[in-house]
């Protein structure tokens, strides 16, 4: 199959599904657990590519994103609250410092920028570090932010403990679909490009890279903060999603789940990442629902149902997965129109083989 | 000394908690030193045991629901290692670490399922929870008996790694897994003995760390578990002395960081901690210095 | 001589209370093929390291094209504990990591290969196009930069058919014969466009017929390149057919130099080699 074709098939695929769900949203009810799951899913596919970015492409084991999500939900809501809201949503601030309003999309933008600025400064110290110090390094940073923003003293910015509210929101399906979209767009076409090769090439031999004259630390800065970037915009999103944001919300307990994702999808993976988010928030929030209820067939009770039952399932999977599918779905593979062709081509091949042998 | 006096109930919550986590941090730092995996699932089993402590005590006596809680804390990490750790011998790293994640997720559930999702309380252990006066402090006798205990724990646990066969085989392994193999050392019953001695201190360091905060919940162990190996990593990880001083250090530093009125920042002290002392000395404070063979 | 490329003076490497590297100096003239060799362990290649910015020297200096590389003197804990020659001569510290070194000129290769192993061997090569490509992340990222990629691609091919590994281009590096790793270690390092090539140990594990077609190659990138190589090898066949000179290093120090006849018969290098034997 010619590159052109691929692409080609590729394009249409996305155009199909993005008909699908503009579909799917006509004909469900506006509170189906379908949307729900696609929202969530569209922003997790996000966040979790940008964490592939940084630990499947680029080999830094960091387990910060969390933090920068927190930072990007902050500044996407701290920016947009309406000024007419300020008030009520800033009753302990005397409506806060900030006395104007941005559009959503400049906050989201700003989402990110904030949160790479972050990247940068927590980067220069962290990013010398090695493998699991780099990981509990950028855990502790994730930590201390989480602390900085529940501060009384920041509490005219943040404020504090309390929730942030009030900002837009949206409704369809379709703004975190084609927002993330055109994020995961522009973290393949980084990925595709001559830094994306330099990054992968200090994910397999550091060392080797720097003698290919890569300078180590910018190339992991940039990644760092790249990442960082789509996180902090992953983060507004989910504020926009949970239409309210609290700090105690972003604990390294989603870094996990992110990560877990990342892993089940594969790593260094971009089409496995979206996958896995899909599945993992559709598993974990919908398909095995029915076993939080109690159910009887006949007069016989199902042994075990009740609430909590569906996340010692959905955790025994995981494990499962984690265990016996190492590689994730697609390891470091990529879904493309091309790759399916392939496999089909062989398996024919293969079996004309058998017959041809017979 | 009035500092110290108006300070002291904090120092000694600090040392007493110090001591916990030094429990905790052996386990840590031990499978770190010989796996190479930070046992994400470690904290997890941690409060495990004071789930079992409290379910047991429902209807056992304390002398018996004790020694069973021990028991069945160290059988609980042997499955573990079993299941979720032993598949992977070779396998990368990280898929080990995920794995560790994974059973972290998965106790967690657990006992949310268990449980209910309330908060038990967990029985009050007679003698070491009474009251006792130190200086103008009042303050219970756990706070007295954790660090003597840790310390004699700790000093059983060097003449162990120093003094005996099972000991010196650890040593072997920690220092190269794959020469210690061919040496003929049994690696996976000493993988095993690692993983009961660090649950071993792990249900111990339970027993006295929810004598202070009788409430568990199935994230009980996230921040206790976090905390410890920070405090083997801040120690120099692999370093079991190193992780003891550590978990003192990071005890100490918490509780007088909450006396001084900023308990928001108490968490976050005890990381900013960590990433000054990984700055100044990248593999901790008694870390060996790796280097990258060229 | 003045059209000399690299010229070492006093490297000394001091590891803890080892002096692995003894006051070391040497040059390497323009279009030259110079070997460096000694028994195992006598410091070659941390020699090598301290050249490419893999270590910093404790004590010395390096010179690449006439401009100060690296240079260094015993300093910190170094400085009760150094046992080397020198010490006060040097009083500057420059220290460059390898990256700034390869841009300067110098390329190398590893004794143990060290490709980018799950990529494909055209992308290993491209990699080393990327130090020199003027771009950034912005042009990069949404293809600003097509001709410039365009380039980097071309050059990368033409440099992989001569080096006859074009049919290779798509195999995934980790996945080929030894031998042909090798090669594409020493292409990889021809595309970060050097002026002098460090090649350590290119014939290790090698048999005598690839040893040989090695020896033609490296014969070959001197005249094709205009060349300068400097290389650490074991097999002597290949030392003594190629080289205009060369230096032997026996525990760290520099023992003798000269030219492959010269070294030759030395006896210096025989006991150096084989040890001193009794009835002498």
């Amino acid at each position: 199959m010619s590159k052109k074709t691929n692409a080609v098939i590729s394009a249409v695929l996305l155009v199909a599904l993005c008909a699908f769900v503009m579909i799917l949203e006509q004909v469900l009810p506006s509170t189906h657990i379908a949307l729900t799951v696609l929202k969530k899913s569209c922003i997790y596919a996000l966040v979790a590519v940008s964490m592939n970015l940084l630990n499947g492409f680029t080999g830094l084991f960091s387990l910060g994103q969390a933090g920068f999500m927190l930072i990007g939900a902050y500044t996407y809501g701290a920016l947009t609250i309406p000024v007419a809201d300020r008030a009520s949503v800033y009753q302990y601030f005397d409506g806060g410092i900030i006395q104007f309003s941005v559009p959503v999309f400049v906050g989201l933008l700003a989402a990110g920028v904030v949160a790479a600025i972050f990247a940068w400064l927590i980067g220069l110290p962290v990013l010398r570090l090695k493998s699991d110090y780099l990981a509990i390094a950028t855990l502790g940073f994730a930590e201390i932010i989480r602390a900085i923003f529940q501060w009384d003293k920041l509490g005219v910015v943040t404020n504090g403990s309390n929730l942030l509210r009030k900002f837009p929101t949206f409704n369809s399906v379709m703004f975190p679909l084609i927002v993330s979209g055109v994020c995961i767009a522009v973290i393949v076409l980084v990925i595709n490009s001559s830094y994306g090769r330099a990054f992968r090439a200090i994910r397999d031999d550091e060392i080797a890279a720097e003698a290919m004259g890569i300078n180590l630390a910018k190339h992991k800065r940039m990644s760092f903060c790249i990442s960082s970037f789509f996180a902090g915009v992953g983060g507004g999103l989910l504020a926009m999603y949970q239409t309210s944001i609290q700090a105690s919300t972003f604990k390294s307990a989603m870094t996990y789940e992110i990560l877990l994702i990342v892993v089940i999808g594969g790593l260094g993976s971009v089409t496995g990442s979206c996958l896995a988010s899909f599945l993992y928030i559709a598993c974990s929030e919908w398909w095995l629902r029915f076993l939080d209820t109690e159910m009887y067939i006949g007069s016989f009770k199902v042994p075990f149902l009740r609430s909590g039952f569906r996340k010692v399932v959905f955790s025994v999977i995981i494990m499962i997965i984690v265990l016996f599918y190492r590689k994730g779905i697609m390891g470091d593979k990529e879904f493309s129109p091309a790759r399916v062709y392939n496999w089909f081509q062989k398996k024919k091949a293969k079996k004309a083989g058998k017959e041809a042998a017979k | 000394m009035d500092f110290i006096n108006r300070n002291l109930p904090y120092l000694l919550a600090g040392i007493s908690v110090g001591g916990q986590y030094a429990l905790i941090a052996i386990g840590y730092t031990m499978v770190y030193g010989i796996l190479r995996l930070i046992n994400f699932a470690h904290g997890d089993i941690f409060m495990v045991a004071a789930l079992v402590l409290v379910y047991a005590s429902a209807s056992l006596p304390l002398y018996l629901s004790i020694p069973l809680t021990i028991v069945a804390t160290v059988v609980l990490g042997l499955v573990v290692e079993r299941v979720a750790y032993k598949p992977l011998r070779s396998a990368p790293r990280m898929s080990v670490m995920i794995s560790a994640i994974g059973v972290s997720y998965l106790l967690q559930n657990l006992a949310l399922y268990v449980t209910g999702g309330l908060a038990q309380v967990v029985p009050s252990i007679p003698f070491i929870s009474d009251s006792v006066q130190i200086g103008s402090a009042t303050t219970k006798v756990v706070t007295v008996i954790t660090p003597i205990l840790t310390i004699i724990l700790v000093f059983a646990l060097m003449q162990l790694i120093n003094h005996t066969k099972i000991g010196m085989a650890m040593r072997a392994v920690a220092n190269d897994f794959e020469t210690s193999r061919l040496m003929g050392i049994k690696i996976n019953s000493v993988i095993s003995i690692t993983f009961v001695l660090g649950s071993f201190l792990a249900a111990i360091g339970a027993l006295l760390y929810f004598t202070n905060y009788p409430s568990v919940v199935p994230t009980s162990g996230a921040m206790p578990g976090l905390k410890a190996f920070v405090a083997a990593v801040f120690g120099g990880i692999g370093s079991i002395p190193g992780a003891v001083i550590g978990a003192f250090i990071i005890g100490i530093c918490e509780n007088i960081i909450k006396g001084l009125g900023w308990t928001t920042f108490s968490d976050a002290f005890t990381f900013a901690l960590l990433i000054i002392v990984l700055l100044v000395k990248p593999t901790g404070l008694f870390g060996e210095k790796a280097t990258d063979k060229v | 001589m003045s059209n000399n490329i690299l010229r070492a003076e006093n490297v000394t490497m001091q590891f803890g209370g080892v002096v692995a590297v003894d006051n070391l100096s040497l040059e390497v003239n323009e279009h030259e093929i110079v070997a460096l060799i000694g028994p195992n362990g006598a410091g070659k290649t941390t020699a090598f390291n301290c050249i490419t910015g893999v270590y910093e020297p404790t004590n010395g200096r390096v010179e690449f094209c006439g401009k100060e590389l690296v240079e260094s003197y015993p300093h910190g804990k170094m400085k009760k504990q150094y046992k080397g020659e020198n010490a006060g001569k040097y009083t500057k510290r420059l220290v460059q990591t390898p990256d700034k070194i390869t841009k300067a000129g110098i390329a190398r290769t590893f004794q143990n290969i060290r490709l980018f192993s799950s990529m494909t061997v055209f992308e290993n090569v491209l990699i080393a196009k990327h130090m020199r490509a003027k771009q950034n992340l912005f042009t990069a990222t949404f293809r600003l930069n097509h001709a410039e990629e365009q380039r980097m691609r071309r050059e990368s091919m033409e440099l992989l058919e001569m080096q006859n590994l074009a049919h290779l281009k798509d195999e995934i590096a980790g996945s080929l014969p030894y031998g042909i790793q090798r090669r594409l270690e020493i292409a990889r390092a021809l595309a970060t466009e050097p002026k002098l090539l460090l090649l350590d140990e290119p014939a290790a594990g090698m048999n005598p017929q690839e040893t040989q077609e090695l020896t033609d190659f490296i014969g070959q990138i001197r005249d094709q390149y205009d060349m300068t190589i400097f290389m650490i090898e074991h097999h002597m066949d290949l030392v003594m057919q190629i080289s205009d000179r060369v230096y032997v290093l026996d525990f760290g120090k520099l023992i003798t130099d000269g030219t492959p006849e010269e070294v030759q018969n030395d006896p210096r290098v025989i006991e150096a080699y084989l040890g001193v034997s009794e009835d002498a």
